[in-house]
């Protein structure tokens, strides 16, 4: 009897869910400027109200709000989270592409999956599309800016150059390996651990939280690459096989797509040493399953991805992120308990919203 | 230093290769023929006294345009010594060779041999990556002749890969042979910096691209007057 209620709830919630679909066709398969992925946020929360918030958790250093989109089902409790951010290095547009194509996906799958309706019952999914979003903008400004990597801080005093490296800023093992004092430099890591203020946000807002969270995805580009912590040769992760185990299980789900190659490994074993990445400073505050994805290509077109490859690489991409979500939330709910939180979450939601489906 | 088997898909055999890769392309680059690596199949490290670091490689190279593979053995040699010196590189995949694209070169050739008006173009690949079928010849040949340039600069701790032409320009035909002039923006992978070149090469069908002078700009592009503090 629960069943078939439950059944009907999936039902009910579906067609709720199709007569609020987008009603302008947002193209996920080209690249967008800042103001236009503002406006899609804004309206992935009008579309999608029982399960997307947008929380805004700091600011840039020329003052523009950092915000996120909050992805799950409300179910009143502390809730275990899955952290992705695409953007850090502002080049690599291609990543956040993929987070706009992830948030579709998911919101996609929970009209009809019920794998992922039990996961966003059980997690919130915490996606920030462009985290650095001033050198973003700047990339964007004109043919010889579009190489821009870092922030858009000043240099300390005396310097001619802009911006800090946010993929070394953060405190973990900073200014050691792969790094570069300069102020010039593309490596630069900053003039003390967390400088910048888009490093300082996910600081705050993840260290605040990092009991919740059970996985840390950071998007990038270019490679094809799954890389582990950490970046310093001399330290191993202490779930390194698990991590591996994992970030191969991803690699198969990718080459299963359209059949590219992704290296599974640390960084300093198929990229290069680096000290204060996010991803290790993930690792580190105990975050279990923290991944550097490093998209298309393989170095012909690099950071200028054509525009119809967005659409394989997000297919692909998408898949492996799946694969490390689903090991996370499976590790952590076991199969029996899933399916009575899914129904009871389902009742609990129904009688939230009751008055409006009637 | 890694000695002895190498772990293909960690980075030492992979910058090994990648100079493989660079090598190729001035031997048997054209506008219609460019190469890229595909994968590493085993590798091979060691030390050659007074010498350098010798690496041994089985590779498997992709034409671009074809998407043919071949699997090639290779052997770079890392020179030591306080001297810059580029790697030397033996290699050779004569499959990909086969792939017939004379009649496509002499039409180019011809084509722009007699032209009026001499070829301009900038930003290849543009910002969302793409390029006028047109240009692409002209794309791959600028590719290439960097390709002298990626050689040269390479070392055990550097992967270069070209990340845009900035700009192209053909000057008169001189000797039978298009002359060009490319800027070209190189991404040094470990220092993830862009470097600034500036290429004068030659190229024709039987001849190949021959490069004249090349130069690397000192350009401070990141560099900008900080804003006035108060």
């Amino acid at each position: 009897m629960l069943f078939s209620v439950g059944l009907s709830l999936v039902v009910l919630l579906s067609v709720v869910g199709a007569a609020t679909v987008e009603r302008v066709e947002y193209d996920y398969y080209k690249y967008h400027p800042m103001p236009e992925i503002t406006d899609w946020m804004v309206q992935a929360v009008k579309d999608y109200p029982e399960v997307v918030t947008i929380l805004e958790y700091g600011q840039t250093y020329e003052k523009r709000t950092i915000s996120l989109l909050k992805i799950g089902i409300n179910t009143g409790e502390k809730k275990k989270a899955i952290w992705m951010d695409c953007g850090i290095h502002a080049r690599e547009w291609i990543a956040p592409a993929f987070c706009q194509y992830f948030v579709r996906e998911i919101l996609q799958a929970y009209k009809t999956d019920p794998k992922m309706q039990a996961m966003m019952t059980n997690m919130d999914f915490y996606v920030t599309p462009v985290l650095n979003i001033d050198g973003y903008i700047h990339s964007w400004k004109d043919n010889t800016t579009r190489l821009w990597r870092k922030n858009r801080s000043p240099g300390p005093l005396n310097c001619t150059c802009y911006g800090t490296d946010l993929n070394r800023n953060f405190n973990a093992n900073w200014g050691t390996l792969g790094i570069s004092f300069e102020c010039c430099d593309n490596t630069f890591c900053g003039i003390k651990p967390v400088s910048e203020p888009e490093a300082q946000a996910v600081t705050y807002f993840v260290g605040n939280r990092k009991e919740d969270f059970l996985c840390f995805l950071t998007i990038h580009s270019y490679g094809q690459l799954l890389l582990l912590p950490f970046g310093h040769p001399n330290f191993t992760a202490s779930n390194y096989d698990e991590l591996m185990k994992v970030g191969r299980g991803a690699a198969d789900a990718i080459r299963s797509v359209h059949g590219k190659d992704y290296t599974v490994g640390t960084s300093p074993d198929v990229l290069y040493a680096n000290s204060g990445s996010s991803r290790d400073w993930a690792r580190m505050q105990g975050i279990p399953l923290t991944y550097t994805f490093e998209l298309r290509d393989d170095g012909t077109f690099g950071f200028e991805l054509p525009q119809d490859q967005i659409q394989p690489t997000c297919e692909e991409a998408y898949s492996g992120a799946l694969h490390i979500i689903t090991y996370a939330h499976d590790k952590t709910f076991s199969g029996a308990t899933a399916t009575a939180a899914t129904l009871w979450s389902m009742l609990l939601a129904l009688g939230v919203t009751g008055t409006t489906l009637m | 230093m890694a000695t002895g088997e190498l772990n293909p898909n960690h980075y030492q055999a992979q910058r090994a290769a990648k100079v493989v890769q660079h090598y190729l392309n001035t031997r048997y680059g054209s506008p219609y023929r460019l190469l890229g690596l595909h994968r590493v199949h085993s590798g091979n490290a060691e030390d050659v006294e007074d010498s350098g670091r010798k690496y041994q490689l089985e590779i498997s190279v992709q034409e671009i345009i074809s998407n043919m593979t071949e699997k090639c053995s290779a052997e770079v040699l890392f020179p030591s010594g306080g001297q810059q010196r580029s790697p030397q590189v033996q290699a050779s995949c004569e499959e990909l060779l086969k792939i017939n694209t004379i009649a496509q070169e002499e039409a180019l050739y011809q084509q722009y041999k007699m032209k009026p008006s001499l070829l301009s173009a900038q930003n290849l690949p543009d910002s969302y990556g793409h390029i006028d079928p047109d240009m692409k010849p002209f794309w791959h040949l600028c590719i290439v002749a960097s390709s002298f340039i990626m050689l040269n600069e390479s070392s055990e701790n550097t992967l270069f890969n070209v990340a845009q032409v900035a700009n192209i320009t053909q000057l008169a035909t001189e000797n039978d042979q298009l002359k060009f002039d490319c800027h070209v923006l190189l991404h040094e992978m470990v220092s993830q910096e862009i470097i600034h070149w500036k290429l004068l090469f030659t190229w024709s069908p039987p001849e190949g691209v021959k490069v004249q002078q090349m130069e690397q700009l000192p350009h401070c592009h990141h560099c900008e007057k900080p804003p006035n503090t108060n």
